[in-house]
């Protein structure tokens, strides 16, 4: 058990409860964005309980969620792993100096091809 | 001046350890009335009753007081003593001094102290306690049993062995239940229909037990021993006497479009029907919503080629009505609704089934004969997904927080038996959890991963979509960490199993208690397994919950054996703690009838004597043989005429006060 307190605040932070997980993997068997993720759903989860979170916070995979909350949907256990990632996303960029996603960046990285939502989500995480 | 005993128990260390018994003892000495007061180690023992008995005699004691466990352990033991000592079962009163205080209680002192309140309480009630006298009631020597599956058929044969008369009410045209859907059993494997169709013909040759098929039960009143049944027999427009049961309507009914629920739906058949080849009773029964002559007045081509003349279309339901001393719910369940499971396709691709739609593409007898094929295009299917756990140990509206029990077994089967009779097919299992307890079960789960190389994977299904012909499977694979994606032609779902949609409005009838899953609660969960709080109803199989055949047959036995032991006595001990009315005190407003549950108060005209004359008025009368003792009419009572016996307003007025002394 790494760091219970940072778990708390993560728990604090979506609403959610870690300990409720019964590992079945569906966020993760649901996951269209699952092969750009380092550290998929089911392991925000278990790593969150773990109480293990500077590696999820130091990870690529909070900004590759696309946040388009299937897992949220899905889950039977109602853990919403997407609010968690989005949890652990805002401890990292409520940090000063931590933005991920300048503006000015954003036209010269926009992708045709990237989806919407995945903008959305990202100037969610720019907006503070 | 009435005589009072108190008896304080250690519990062995159970009670002793928190409360200083020997301290009740003394303070409980300096109770008025009290003229003996002793602790032992178990009171309950035999050691102890004996004690009990022997103080009862030797002081000529009028009440006695027992510091112990709850009453609901051994207030009846206790009872049982004071009777053989020479003092009325009334006259005792029980402390519970261990789960109301030495359990919840960590400090001596504090223990002590709620130990001594709760004893000089009891003394209070005991004091005001009044002998009381049970009254009897007679018993109906005849059992009902509501479902024909094989828990209610296992309960019904145990029964009608024993000689009593029993009537198994069915709501399909035949019994059998989902038992005959089934191909293979498990762990055994051997085939349903050839270990039920026997027990299904002993039911239909046995002379006390009478089969009351495609009926419901629609009302039941009464009580334990002596309960009255309406039973719905419905219309199914086929003389049973006459009907041979040739098949030939069958053949020639013009209407044939109907789905086959025998097959889950898989197939059709004709408007006129046997369910399947070995239904009991084997009578036909026409569908009146499929018939095209009851629809439309039209055809009629089933009476002309019935030779036994046994169709009439003018046949209406007939309303029955039987006594019964007992009976046992045997309701049953189904698979839930997949509706809500979209991303698993069920609505959307053939190709994604239920188990129980498997187990009729794998049966002989079923719409393929056996043949197992994808019912999209008939093609054989070479990889097939297992998906366990559907809707099972879920928090979402749509999902059974249980956990469905059978499922792991049942998959494990059937992916057993595709991997014997097509080697050629790749089979996947994806679970949560692999619950396989049981005698015999864990090996059998272990054989179909080692001997049949069944591919076991801990993850979900997260997504099925037809595409080109094929079923696309999205999927986790939790221990290797990865997202799968198996290119499948069939995939089984294994839907989580609810009770069946009768359960509630039979629970509502027989004010039998149900969970909220709509599953019949049992009046403990450990020592009474297969009695409903409600005093002569008996639980059977899935209605009580998620169990397979071999837990079934073993609970239907045991219902059984509690229906037998109550059918053999002649008459009952009812419960003599009862509500009585003060006739004086009654307004007649009608109030506790109406609140009562189980039907006891009626109200009779009665004349009184007044100065100058007679009075008639209209006060509350309680059949003391159906009163429960629940004491709702006590608290709804506003003139206070109201009293339960044992429990009476005083009593407990008393035992108020000396809480707060």
């Amino acid at each position: 058990m790494q760091n219970l307190k940072l778990r708390e605040k993560i728990e604090e932070m979506s609403g959610v409860s870690v300990l409720k997980c019964m590992r079945c993997g569906k966020c993760s068997a649901t996951c269209p964005n699952y092969d750009e993720m380092e550290f998929h759903p089911h392991q925000f989860v278990y790593f969150v309980e773990k109480g293990e979170i500077d590696k999820l916070a130091n990870s690529k995979s909070i900004y590759t969620c696309l946040s388009c909350m299937a897992c949220v949907e899905r889950c039977p256990r109602q853990v919403e792993p997407a609010k968690i990632i989005e949890a652990v996303k805002l401890l990292q960029i409520r940090k000063q100096g931590n933005n991920h996603l300048k503006p000015e960046q954003v036209s010269v990285s926009l992708d045709p091809e990237l989806p919407a939502q995945a903008l959305t989500s990202a100037f969610r995480k720019y907006s503070k | 001046m009435k005589k009072i005993g108190v008896f304080v128990c250690w519990c062995g260390s159970n009670i002793a350890a928190t409360v200083d018994v020997k301290a009740v003892v003394e303070a409980c000495k300096k109770e008025p009335n009290v003229v003996f007061a002793e602790d032992y180690q178990y009171i309950c023992s035999e050691i102890g009753q004996n004690k009990m008995a022997d103080a009862i005699r030797d002081y000529k004691l009028d009440g006695v007081v027992i510091c112990s466990c709850s009453p609901r352990m051994h207030e009846a033991t206790f009872r049982k003593t004071a009777e053989k000592a020479g003092l009325n079962p009334y006259m005792i009163e029980v402390a519970n001094i261990r789960e109301q205080c030495s359990w919840i209680h960590k400090d001596i002192e504090e223990g002590t102290e709620k130990a001594i309140v709760l004893a000089r309480t009891a003394i209070a009630k005991v004091l005001l306690n009044a002998p009381l006298q049970a009254g009897e009631s007679k018993v109906t020597k005849r059992a009902l049993v509501i479902g024909g599956g094989i828990a209610g058929i296992q309960s019904a044969l145990d029964i009608a062995d024993a000689g009593f008369e029993v009537d198994i009410v069915e709501k399909k045209p035949s019994i059998g239940g989902k038992m005959s859907q089934l191909d293979k059993t498990f762990p055994t494997l051997d085939c349903s229909a050839c270990i039920l169709t026997p027990k299904m013909v002993d039911v239909s040759a046995h002379e006390k037990i009478n089969i009351f098929a495609y009926s419901e039960v629609e009302a039941v009143s009464g009580f334990v021993g002596n309960f009255t049944a309406k039973i719905r027999q419905k219309a199914r427009y086929v003389d049973t006497a006459k009907c041979t049961g040739c098949r030939a309507c069958m053949e020639k009914c013009p209407s044939k479009k109907s789905l086959n629920e025998f097959n889950a739906g898989l197939d059709t058949r004709p408007a006129i029907y046997i369910p399947f080849a070995q239904a009991v009773p084997n009578k036909a029964t026409i569908d009146p919503n499929a018939c095209i002559k009851l629809k439309t007045g039209k055809c009629g081509i089933c009476s002309k080629v019935c030779t036994a003349g046994a169709i009439d279309y003018e046949q209406k339901d007939q309303i029955i009505e039987r006594e019964y001393g007992a009976i046992v719910v045997a309701t049953g369940y189904n698979i839930i609704n997949l509706d809500k499971f979209n991303e698993l396709g069920y609505s959307d691709c053939k190709d994604v089934i239920t188990s129980l739609e498997f187990e009729r593409l794998t049966n002989a007898a079923g719409p393929t004969k056996g043949h197992l094929i994808c019912p999209s295009d008939g093609r054989e299917p070479k990889k097939i997904v297992f998906v366990q756990c559907v809707g099972s140990r879920g928090l979402r509206p749509c999902d059974k927080q249980y956990c469905s029990k059978i499922c792991c077994m049942y998959t494990a089967k059937h992916a057993m038996l595709l991997r014997e009779k097509h080697p050629e097919t790749e089979v996947y299992v994806f679970y949560i959890d692999v619950r396989t307890p049981g005698k015999n079960y864990d090996e059998f789960y272990r054989r179909a991963v080692e001997q049949y190389g069944v591919h076991y994977i801990k993850g979900q299904v997260g997504k099925v979509i037809e595409k080109d012909g094929h079923l696309e499977v999205q999927a986790s694979d939790l221990l290797a960490d990865e997202q799968l994606h198996i290119d499948a032609d069939l995939v089984v779902l294994a839907a989580a199993i609810e009770a069946d949609d009768t359960a509630r409005k039979i629970g509502t009838m027989l004010t039998a208690s149900m969970d909220t899953n709509d599953f019949f609660t049992e009046a403990h969960a450990k020592l009474k397994p297969v009695e409903s709080p409600t005093a002569g109803i008996f639980l059977s199989g899935m209605c009580q919950g998620p169990k397979d055949i071999p837990d079934t047959v073993a609970q239907a036995g045991a219902a059984a054996v509690k229906v037998i032991g109550l059918l053999s006595k002649d008459t009952l001990k009812c419960n003599a703690c009862v509500a009585s009315p003060n006739e004086n005190m009654c307004n007649g407003c009608s109030l506790c009838a109406t609140v009562c549950p189980y039907g006891a108060i009626t109200y009779v005209d009665k004349e009184f004597r007044i100065p100058g004359g007679v009075q008639v008025r209209r006060v509350s009368q309680v059949n003391e043989a159906i009163c429960q003792g629940c004491g709702a009419c006590t608290v709804a009572c506003m003139s206070g005429a109201m009293d339960l016996k044992g429990f009476t307003n005083k009593e407990i007025m008393a035992e108020v006060e000396s809480i707060c002394k």
